[in-house]
């Protein structure tokens, strides 16, 4: 029965992964058809600013690429949860499970600030980036399903949990955005976007998501962080003790203080408030790679 | 909050002056924020005496001079050392310096009626005119009156602002940070923390000599231990069959304190509570129970001895010292509570469980050392200057005989590790915790805005301002306006 619906969640991914593959694709063509050279234009000077825009060629791609989103999002969704029933517990014993969850995450995030924001530009990296995370988890992480070991038996786990991952995917989305901006801000400084990157919001545009996303979620990693205190009072005896992964996601937190600090007080815009961003996203994304692979510590029994 | 200064003429006073103003400007509290998220770094990169004493230890194996560099930055006791705190300390004046005054000045403003309306709107954000009359300013002042916008009412004016609680929540936000550090700084003073071994069948005392480890906070002493007994009755582990990692640990206890005693079950996740101090489930392994005997048939030594487990199967290693012996024997042991021969390995435990307990020993012959004062590990003897008169192994029942006397393992218990905790500050730093986290909500999704509203003869003047360029005001000046002119 346990083994039948880790079975099932294997299904559910690896169809995720068909689909955030052919996703990806969609996005690349709608990304590169939609790119015409002028009728009049010289077309052997190269020259990639004459190039325009004409997404009507390309609006169905575009649909179906971001309808495959949501599909991959709901298989993977299907996939978490048929994990966790073969567990008997939530899925998030060991890395592999982190992993599909934070894709989960990840997608779901851009799916819904994709509701409010013209973010259909992302998808390609968006669809790539979730289909390197699930490569990874599958082929590298994956273990079977096992029961938790007794400390991780807690709903403090379940919540702590669903915050941070939560988090997670919304502070790499915000870090793709101060990615983009600086990608763009650089292709601007040396003269103009190439014509396939002028449907991206404009810069301000940019600085401002990345940071309101941020602002969002802050909240609730620091509550993500006060229910991990509360767990580990009641299984270590103590509710702070520097562990590694204790550590770095206080030190995430004070990163993001800084960020929001450097925007709202001191008036950072731009290239250095983009920059800052990275630097507390990567603290995040060093936390689970580093601390889970190689660390040592409370944390690190999960046998990845 | 301050703008860069200029470097005043020298002056204690003015230096003073100068240094809080640094001190607690917003650009200081931005570095001293950065500085904390990267001092605090090196520890976890670098093995900690707090969570990884023995790590440490191996660092100053291997690497001696390097290890007495970082010793001398602290590098193995971060956040206890002197540059750490320092930046906390500094971030924390800097937080009081800011924050204080601002809550004042913050309280002033909420009395206060929102300042008057600017000259010319039409410079403003969401700026809009259009035909009214007084009927549209009485309007107005009843939308402001009802959407709970607080205003001042001028001849021809109105002056409107909302969200004040923002500015309250952040307030909060950071105030609670300081309950936090108080909840911290409370605990580690008058806290407590010790641990100790028990058999199953024994019971603990809470004095200080029953602890094997115990450490107490600055302003904390073994005085103030709560005065609890614990009798463990029954200690129940459960593993995976297929993969020998635990499902489940469970102690029943008997609980005794100021004479009334209760049944209760420890968990891992559920500590037992005497008033601030708490009782942890932290560990377990096996004691096997053995009765050593001389050549005469005298016992000389007979009771459990914790064995320190060693890996998932809990194979142990452990020592029985037997200085009563003439001459005393010392046994250097191990323990497989499910033996299994390897060609490989040798002999292993395979399971967790007693299944096929086997208690392997050298026996060894001579001064064991135990009153020369030096302290000395209980899972270990240090062979040498002794002799190895033996080797052998027994199960339980079993008696193995050598020159000199025979060893009987009658049986085998476990142990359980409790852990003992005390620590007052913690519903301080769960209040400031919970605090944070409202004051964050208020601050980061509150929105500050303010609405001005202007009529001049026929014409009606509109126009609006949001703090940090929040979102939403556009579809609530829509709102006002429709509401003026009397549409639904
Ligand atoms: C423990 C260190 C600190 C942390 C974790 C922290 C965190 C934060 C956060 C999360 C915000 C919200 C930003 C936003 O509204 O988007 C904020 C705002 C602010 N903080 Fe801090 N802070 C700290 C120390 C300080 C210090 C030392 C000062 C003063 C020198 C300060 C003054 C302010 C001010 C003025 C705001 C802006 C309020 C507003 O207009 O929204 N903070 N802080």
């Amino acid at each position: 029965m346990q083994t039948t619906w880790a079975y099932v969640s294997n299904y559910f991914v690896y169809s995720a992964m068909a689909v955030f593959s052919i996703s990806f694709i969609s996005h690349a063509f709608e990304t590169a058809f939609a790119v015409r050279t002028p009728e009049n234009a010289d077309s052997t000077d190269g020259n990639l600013m004459t190039k325009t825009l004409d997404y009507k060629r390309t609006e169905r791609a575009a649909r179906i690429a971001t309808a495959l989103m949501a599909l991959g999002f709901l298989l993977l969704l299907a996939g978490v949860i048929a994990r966790g029933i073969s567990n008997g517990h939530v899925p998030w014993g060991n890395m592999y499970e982190f992993s599909i969850t934070g894709a989960l995450a990840f997608t779901g995030a851009y799916l819904i600030a994709l509701r409010k924001y013209d973010l259909r530009w992302l998808g390609l990296f968006i669809s790539l980036g979730v289909l390197l995370t699930l490569g990874t988890a599958i082929t590298l992480l994956y273990r079977d399903s096992a029961p938790l070991v007794p400390a991780l038996k807690s709903t403090w786990l379940v919540i702590h949990v669903v915050a941070a991952i939560i988090s997670g995917g919304v502070f790499l989305l915000a870090n793709v955005i101060a990615g983009a901006y600086l990608y763009l801000d650089n292709l601007e400084r040396k003269g103009g976007r190439p014509a396939w990157l002028r449907r991206l919001p404009n810069l301000e545009v940019l600085d401002q998501l990345s940071y309101r996303l941020v602002a969002f979620v802050f909240p609730l990693w620091t509550f993500a962080v006060i229910a991990g205190a509360i767990w580990a009072e009641s299984a270590w005896g103590r509710y702070w003790g520097w562990d590694p992964k204790e550590t770095w996601a206080f030190i995430t937190w004070v990163a993001y203080a800084a960020y929001l600090h450097a925007r709202v007080t001191v008036g950072w815009r731009g290239r250095r408030a983009a920059w800052l961003c990275i630097f507390a996203g990567s603290t995040f994304l060093f936390n689970y790679v580093y601390v889970n692979v190689w660390g040592t510590g409370k944390h690190t029994y999960s046998g990845l | 909050m301050s703008k860069q200064i200029e470097v005043p003429e020298l002056g204690a006073f003015a230096l003073m002056r100068y240094a809080w103003v640094q001190l607690t400007s917003m650009r200081t509290a931005l570095i001293l924020l950065m500085l904390m998220a990267v001092a605090a770094i090196p520890g976890s990169l670098i093995p900690q005496r707090l969570t990884n004493p023995i790590a440490v230890r191996e660092f100053f194996k291997s690497d001696r001079d390097l290890a007495i560099w970082y010793d001398r930055f602290s590098l193995f006791d971060v956040y206890g050392s002197p540059w750490f705190s320092a930046i906390y300390i500094l971030l924390f004046i800097s937080l009081i310096g800011c924050v204080l005054p601002r809550s004042v000045e913050h309280y002033k403003s909420m009395l206060a009626k929102p300042p008057a309306t600017p000259k010319n709107l039409n410079r403003l954000s969401h700026f809009q005119e259009f035909h009214g009359s007084q009927e549209s300013m009485n309007r107005a002042n009843s939308w402001f009156a009802k959407n709970r916008f607080r205003v001042r009412v001028d001849a021809e004016t109105i002056s409107a602002e909302k969200g004040y609680l923002r500015e309250t929540g952040n307030l909060l936000f950071h105030l609670s940070l300081i309950l936090v550090l108080i909840g911290v700084s409370f605990g580690s003073l008058f806290g407590m923390r010790g641990e100790a071994i028990i058999n199953v069948g024994e019971r603990f005392i809470s004095v200080p000599t029953s602890y094997d480890t115990l450490a107490f906070g600055k302003l904390s002493n073994d005085g103030s231990l709560s005065p609890f007994q614990i009798k463990v009755n029954k200690f129940d582990a459960k593993y995976d069959p297929k993969t020998s990692s635990p499902q489940d640990y469970t102690a029943w206890v008997t609980a005794e304190i100021d004479g009334k005693s209760s049944q209760e079950i420890l968990k891992v996740n559920k500590p037992l509570t005497f008033g601030h101090t708490r009782v942890y489930l932290q560990a377990n392994g096996y004691s096997p129970v053995v009765t050593v005997r001389d050549s005469l048939q005298n016992v000389v030594f007979q009771g459990p001895v914790p064995f320190l487990p060693q890996d998932g199967n809990l194979r142990s290693i452990g020592s029985i010292k037997v200085p009563d012996a003439k001459p005393s024997v010392g046994f250097v042991a191990s323990f497989l509570p499910t033996n299994s021969r390897t060609t490989s390995q040798g002999s292993i435990s395979i399971y967790p469980e007693l299944l096929d307990p086997k208690l392997l020993f050298s026996i060894w012959e001579g001064d064991l050392g135990l009153d020369s004062g030096i302290p000395q590990s209980i899972y270990k003897i240090d062979t040498t200057n002794l002799k190895q008169i033996g080797l052998g192994s027994v199960k339980p029942g079993e008696t193995y005989e050598y020159e000199g006397g025979s060893i009987t393992l009658e049986t085998v218990v476990p142990w359980v590790n409790l852990q003992v905790v005390r620590d007052p500050g913690k519903s301080f730093a769960l209040a400031g915790g919970i605090l944070a986290i409202l004051g964050l909500l208020t601050s980061l999704y509150g929105r500050r805005r303010r609405i001005w509203i202007r009529i001049d003869g026929e014409r009606i003047e509109v126009a609006g301002l949001a703090k940090n360029s929040a979102p939403g005001l556009e579809n609530e000046i829509d709102k006002f306006i429709r509401a003026i002119k009397g549409e639904k």
